[in-house]
């Protein structure tokens, strides 16, 4: 690994809890990741990613600033990153799943509050986030009370422009919603000093669609028994795209892609085949929080997708390439974003009908619900998957649960037995 | 001769059966080092050894051939015992389970408590203490003769504890504040019980079943009759011991 520390300290970073942070980083990364069976060879890159985390990839940001470019954060798949790149800025998602920073947060919010929200003030208020100190301005969004609440308080440290979404998809809705659109479009253009154009912002439309194509792809092919790749490699592909280079991110899954089919032609997986079969869904599982998904395919199941905000939530539907002109490739685009089964939505029937797809499709035996903590739309939304599963007698675990271990054996109990019902 | 062992975070239990019948019993303490403890209660040659309980993974590292949670060691071992049993109730030492069966006696959904120790071995075990019974059995019987008419509210151990100190320094009998304290356990159960949507024959192991007290509120409560198995805490164990069984007879 380079030495960054230089490039850390002139970030501003708090280099004392900076480092304690990457310390615990590598030795959950090697039991969770480098532990597994027959992993596939094009993992390499995201290894690489990973371990490069803090170093290369901030570098790469720091090179853009230095080139004049500006960083924009982004706590939400709401957030069009077309717009961005439109402007010729790098977008890059910020939520962070590690509790960090815990003193220093509970002095600006409540105890108990979702453990999302507090990680990401935590990371800004402890400076261990280069992401975060390499942004220009951040974007937050209504999804949640509480991140609505919490993005007041995180202008103090940082700037935050705020995209409001709405709660239901009616026509006010979405005539709301692209005004919303429009308006990011003109804050980017101003921070970034970039006028987006009918051509740039098509370019960007492309760019990353072909991103989302890539990770449909590789979704396309968890359809197949044996699993030709596991649910935790999977889950970490996804959590990568939000902050990777989307050409050299779009490359290397597409080059994964073709190294699977070549498996699933072989009949080989990284399981066994029958091995039961599971689909997570519920809130977004931010790097590096892998608890549960480790949790489940240590314990006799693979999980063949994520109806998570860091999985098909996030690339599910494209961004319709036809607009001819910006407003109307802006339109295309908010109705793209308008389409996410977001639980903030009432009511969401999408997801409902989304996750009875997802367990035909993918010939899955059973979901697992998984809210974190003090997360009201997903902990409350349980109830509707629940009605919505049982009337189609698919079994459901639900499980509410944080970024702390301490609950590690309980939910493995719950998770086995819930493999062994399944068996 | 096929062992079961179920180690908990109170108890470990130790069942050997041999031709569906059971040969062998024992209990222990789980004590500082469960393992060792675990492994004194093996006594004999066994053709195989299933695991359960929380210590399950690290008595497979040591000794036994494979695990099985407590949720399925339950309740295969109630169905033995009670083959037309629907629902199980399991309260142990820091967990509380409702198992609901199908009509051939599978697994069909569960719940758990959370992470907290409420309602379950171990807060009984804490107000015994904090209201200076010598014993368990001491509690109950107390409890049991105690009357009705305060409530406990916490259900959080460390606060149910500083209310029942409370209650005692306001001079309310000691009797009538251990009744108020079992029911407080029993109205958790029979709220998961109810959140389910539980169906009789209801049968309750683990180690609370012992309690007579509780036995009979519940009964109060939910209107139907509870059964208990002979040995409640060995329950989990008898299951592991089939559940080996079957193990050799599919393969």
């Amino acid at each position: 690994m380079n030495n960054y520390q230089e490039m850390w300290r002139t970030l501003g970073l708090n280099m004392e809890a900076h480092d304690q942070l990457l310390q615990v980083l590598p030795p959950t990364y090697h039991d969770v990741y480098l532990t597994q069976a027959n992993r596939p060879q094009g993992m390499e890159y995201f290894d690489f990613v990973v371990n490069e985390i803090h170093g290369l990839r901030i570098q790469e940001l720091q090179e853009h600033k230095k080139a004049g470019g500006k960083v924009i954060g982004a706590f939400c798949v709401f957030v069009p990153e077309e717009i961005v790149r439109a402007a010729g800025g790098i977008c890059i998602g910020l939520c962070s799943g590690v509790e960090i920073g815990t003193a220093e947060t509970e002095k600006v919010l409540p105890r108990n509050i979702c453990p999302l929200i507090k990680s990401f003030m935590g990371f800004k208020l402890g400076k261990v986030c280069p992401y975060f100190e390499s942004c220009d301005i951040v974007v937050g969004e209504t999804t949640c009370d509480g991140k609505k609440k919490a993005f007041e308080i995180l202008n103090d440290y940082i700037p935050v422009h705020v995209m409001e979404t709405p709660h239901m998809k009616k026509n006010r809705d979405r005539r709301l919603w692209l005004e919303e659109v429009r308006d990011f479009a003109r804050v980017v253009e101003k921070a970034t000093g970039h006028t987006i154009t009918a051509d740039n912002l098509a370019k960007a439309v492309q760019e990353v669609n072909n991103k989302r194509r890539a990770l449909q792809r590789l979704a396309e092919l968890r359809k197949q028994d044996p699993a030709p790749i596991s649910g935790k490699d999977s889950l970490l592909i996804e959590q990568i795209a939000m902050y990777d280079d989307v050409a050299r991110f779009t490359a290397k899954v597409n080059a994964l892609c073709d190294e699977l089919e070549e498996k699933i032609k072989a009949g080989q997986g990284v399981f066994p085949r029958k091995t039961p079969r599971v689909i997570v869904t519920g809130t977004p599982m931010a790097i590096p929080n892998w608890k549960v998904p480790h949790i489940i395919e240590s314990s006799g199941a693979v999980i063949v997708a994520e109806e998570l905000c860091t999985g098909l939530r996030y690339f599910e539907n494209e961004v319709a390439e036809d607009g001819q002109t910006k407003d109307g490739l802006l339109e295309n685009l908010a109705a793209r974003y308008l389409g996410i089964n977001c639980a903030v939505f009432t009511p969401n029937t999408g997801r409902m009908d989304r996750l009875l797809q997802l367990v035909e499709d993918y010939h899955a035996d059973g979901v697992i619900h998984c809210a974190l903590s003090f997360c009201d739309p997903y902990a409350v939304e349980a109830n509707r998957v629940e009605k919505t599963l049982k009337q189609h007698n698919i079994p459901l675990l639900k499980i509410e649960t944080g970024y702390d271990q301490e609950d590690s054996g309980q939910l493995k109990t719950r998770v086995e037995a819930f493999i062994e019902m399944l068996g | 001769m096929y062992a079961g062992i179920d180690i908990g975070s109170r108890t470990i239990g130790f069942v050997v059966v041999s031709g569906g019948q059971v040969t062998y019993s024992s209990i222990a303490d789980t004590g500082f080092e469960p393992l060792n403890t675990a492994k004194n209660l093996l006594t004999g040659k066994y053709n195989r050894i299933v695991a359960t309980g929380y210590g399950r993974h690290a008595a497979r590292s040591a000794f036994a051939h494979r695990v099985v949670t407590e949720i399925k060691a339950h309740a295969m071992g109630a169905v033995h015992i009670f083959p037309s049993a629907r629902t199980i109730l399991d309260i142990g030492g820091q967990d509380t389970k409702v198992i609901l069966l199908n009509e051939h006696g599978a697994v069909i959904d569960f719940q758990m408590n959370d992470r907290c120790s409420a309602g379950t071995g171990k807060f009984l075990e804490v107000m015994a203490a904090a209201l200076g019974y010598p014993g368990i059995e001491d509690f109950n019987a107390a409890a049991l003769a105690g009357d009705n008419g305060i409530k406990i509210s916490n259900m959080c151990t460390v606060f149910a504890e500083s209310e029942a100190v409370s209650l005692l320094h306001r001079g309310i009998p000691r009797e009538d504040i251990a009744r108020a304290l079992h029911a407080s356990v029993v109205e958790r159960t029979a709220g998961m019980l109810r959140r389910i949507g539980f169906n009789p024959p209801l049968v309750f192991t683990g180690g609370v079943a012992n309690n007579g007290c509780i036995i009979t509120l519940l009964e109060e409560k939910l209107g139907t009759e509870v059964l208990i198995p002979p040995d409640p805490q060995l329950v989990g164990a008898l299951g592991a011991a089939l559940a080996a069984q079957n193990d050799s007879a599919v393969g």
